[in-house]
């Protein structure tokens, strides 16, 4: 059969043509929310008119099947209205009221999560890790699946001091908002790249591979026409790997991954922060990575006994000093954590204020 | 009838309370002969603790430049339905939000042309359609297309815009997030489909300072709605909130950043000029507080993940813009923005790597916007500064 006429820049459609029609009556006009249980939230506008969210967790991986069962399920009870949330959850749009039983009633049937909604721990943000990426030096899906099993009370029920955002990227790109997140999760390499000389020849353009290398670490190798890297030099960040295939940093025995806490993105009570290392390593240990789930649920544990009510963990640290936070948490400090990178400066204690 | 792979370890992630990633592929799998591959090449990943995916050749589709990651399996003789397993990025509708006719027709397509896999989404806010053929291309984009929905960004490019919920069913907003979405998205088509920038540039766009969609964490450009005026103070909604239990003083006052609220038992006090709008107090008593006046957003620059020069978050460049239709002084902006980039940014460079190198004052001067203490966060503390032969004229 003959394909249809294609079109180009033509860009997504209009967002009006998928809004229910309460949303669409309602639109800028809105008077409040309210939390009215974990997975279920009510929007009242001006007019008196509301819509109900019921949230519900995905793997963020979807089979077609599960897109039409979300699908049915939404025209079941939402007109046929739905929507993804910013940390790839399922939101079902219900205008009517008397929907809403029913249809948590059959996702809970159907054994989905609903959830996620207030000062919990809601989805985590993740990348592609072993299922689809090249650089990846650990997999996404199955810690983000480890860690959501065991933490999964805190999206369905438990509350939090706060919001506790959770991400994981599966290599030093970050794709994602580990860099800005409570407690994440980021794949490292711990040996330098070995470098296949005959290859870097045909398939890499020097310079652009020596200037990838945030620590100068890469200098050319004329006699081979390839590069070489100062051992010393080298932080084992996998850039130069990202514009060079040749230059292969994997190693099933020394990646793993590291964990960083203390970043929020919003402006609430406190400016934006960056995660921080809090642990350097753990071994990649599929198929549950049991040692990362511990660790995050340790440093959450430490969290949930030391914050005041709406304190971010990044919130706590900062009140109760880094020099606390290892003492609370009994992590091991170690010359990893004190940054030898561009900004080393700026993290450095001028002043003799500090916790014993 | 696909391939069956035995999964002992993958099988142990379908156990537990959180929806199984491996269900979804085992799901696919069971009809699919490219998502049955993907299954069993990930298991041996999982076994030998590596990944086994190639970089990327380059495939796409007849006039575009991106939209499509190629991807090809390290071992194509041992799974040759993933030898090419390429992603299609498709542009998502503003706010994430869909039909459900609209989404089994994709999927319809999807199972057609593809391995029945998807990300809902990326972290950019493209729909990810996981998996397909370098032949299948054309027919998926002919498919899609006259449908109505268009490919996304890849490479150094403008990424897919993504905004957050907006003024679709947040009280809190101050922009037409979803609109400003939509319009950059259109108005800037070629500059996604056709890459012709140093490197990558994504816009976000965030009704309000609670940033929902983490703009300021990952997009060149955040854009972030505020407003000039007063917090509105309904009284009677503050002590309902008081006598439900809240503990106005701990929670709200003594939260504060700037310290520019009281609270004495029965009257909360704001003095609006001092207050920083984090957002804080309106979101813990949204029944009773609310912004009024001027409404617009402050723009910022820069933010991105750590290659090359460490990790970033956006810096305030105009504190405060009118973002209304057909917003042409934010575009004018942009565009100057990005002149200043194409002629000084370096291969792979991103822009806010590119006015740290440059500095703020040649940026600024380029794009015509005037210094500001509110870009930045303490003046500089060294005496190493650069006079040029105008300023010693004045």
């Amino acid at each position: 059969m003959a394909l249809p006429q294609r079109r180009t820049d033509i860009g997504p459609p209009h967002y009006k043509d998928f809004l229910p029609p309460v949303m669409l009556k309602n639109y800028g006009d809105w008077k409040y929310h309210e939390i009215l249980s974990p997975g279920l939230m009510v929007h009242v506008a001006n007019s008196g008119d509301k819509v109900w969210s019921v949230r519900v967790a995905t793997p963020r991986l979807l089979s077609t099947d599960t897109i039409r069962e979300f699908a049915d399920l939404a025209e079941k009870y939402c007109g046929g209205y739905l929507r993804w949330t910013t940390r790839n959850n399922v939101e079902f749009l219900v205008s009517e009221e008397k929907n809403i039983e029913p249809l948590q009633k059959e996702l809970k049937e159907k054994n989905h999560m609903i959830g996620g909604i207030g000062n919990r721990i809601s989805n985590i943000v993740h990348t592609q890790g072993w299922i689809h990426c090249h650089s990846a030096a650990t997999d996404a899906s199955g810690i983000v699946k480890a860690l959501m099993d065991d933490l999964a009370d805190y999206f369905t029920a438990r509350e939090t001091p706060n919001k506790v955002k959770l991400a994981v990227a599966c290599c030093t790109n970050m794709c994602g908002a580990v860099h800005c997140s409570d407690i994440a999760i980021v794949a490292i390499h711990r040996k330098i790249p070995k470098i296949d000389h005959d290859k870097v020849k045909n398939m890499c353009e020097v310079p652009s591979t020596i200037a990838s290398c945030p620590t100068g670490a890469i200098s050319p190798d004329p006699a081979k026409k390839s590069v070489k890297v100062n051992e010393e030099k080298c932080m084992y960040c996998g850039n130069c790997f990202t514009v060079c295939p040749p230059m292969d940093i994997a190693d099933p025995e020394f990646d793993g991954v590291a964990i960083v806490a203390g970043g929020k993105v919003s402006n609430l009570r406190s400016n934006p922060k960056f995660s921080k290392l809090v642990i350097p390593y753990i071994k990649n240990n599929p198929p549950r990575w049991p040692e990362v789930t511990e660790a995050v649920r340790h440093i959450l544990d430490a969290y949930i006994a030391g914050a005041k009510k709406h304190e971010r963990v990044g919130e706590w640290i900062e009140r109760i000093g880094w020099e606390k936070f290892f003492k609370v948490t009994d992590l091991p400090f170690t010359f990893q954590h004190i940054d030898d990178f561009t900004i080393a400066r700026e993290t450095f204690r001028t002043a003799a204020t500090f916790k014993w | 009838m696909p391939k069956k792979y035995e999964t002992p370890l993958l099988d142990e992630l379908e156990k537990g309370p959180f929806p199984s990633f491996v269900t979804e592929i085992k799901k696919a799998a069971a009809k699919n002969d490219m998502a049955a591959d993907e299954l069993g090449q990930l298991e041996k990943s999982y076994r030998e603790r590596r990944g086994y995916w190639k970089h990327g050749g380059i495939v796409g589709v007849r006039g575009y430049g991106g939209g499509v990651i190629g991807r090809y399996s390290s071992l194509p003789e041992e799974f040759p339905s993933v030898a090419n397993f390429h992603t299609i990025r498709i542009n998502s509708v503003s706010g994430f939000f869909y039909t459900s006719q609209i989404l089994k027709e994709m999927c319809d397509l999807w199972d057609k042309y593809g391995s029945g896999l998807t990300n809902m989404h990326g972290s950019t806010g493209d729909l990810i359609l996981l998996g397909t053929s370098t032949e299948n291309l054309e027919p998926i984009f002919a498919e899609f297309s006259s449908r109505g929905w268009d490919l996304g960004g890849s490479g150094s490019a403008l990424r897919t815009p993504s905004c957050c919920v907006g003024p679709a069913r947040c009280e809190w907003s101050n922009i037409d997030t979803l609109d400003i979405n939509y319009n950059l998205t259109q108005e800037w088509q070629d500059e996604m489909h056709r890459p012709a920038f140093p490197y990558k540039f994504k816009f976000k766009t965030a009704g309000c300072a609670v940033d929902c969609i983490a703009s300021i964490a990952r997009a060149d450009c955040s854009i972030i709605g505020t407003w000039k005026g007063t917090i509105a103070v309904n009284q009677d909604e503050v002590a309902n909130y008081a006598k439900n239990g809240m503990n106005i003083k701990e929670e709200i006052v003594d939260m504060c950043p700037s310290r520019c609220m009281s609270y004495d038992g029965t009257e909360l006090k704001i003095r609006d000029e001092d207050c920083v709008r984090c957002m804080h107090c309106i979101a813990k008593m949204t029944k009773a507080l609310k912004a009024t006046g001027e409404k617009g957003a402050t723009i910022l620059i820069g933010s991105k993940a750590p290659f090359v020069i460490g990790s970033t978050l956006s810096w305030v460049i105009v504190p405060f813009i009118k973002m209304e239709p057909p917003y042409d002084e934010f575009k004018d902006l942009i565009r100057k923005m990005w002149e200043f980039w194409d002629e000084h940014g370096k291969n792979r460079e991103r822009i806010g790597e590119l006015i740290i190198r440059k500095g703020m004052r040649e940026f600024l001067e380029f794009i015509g916007v005037e210094p500001q203490p509110q870009q930045i966060k303490e003046p500089r503390r060294d005496p190493f500064f650069f006079w040029t032969e105008a300023d010693l004229q004045k």
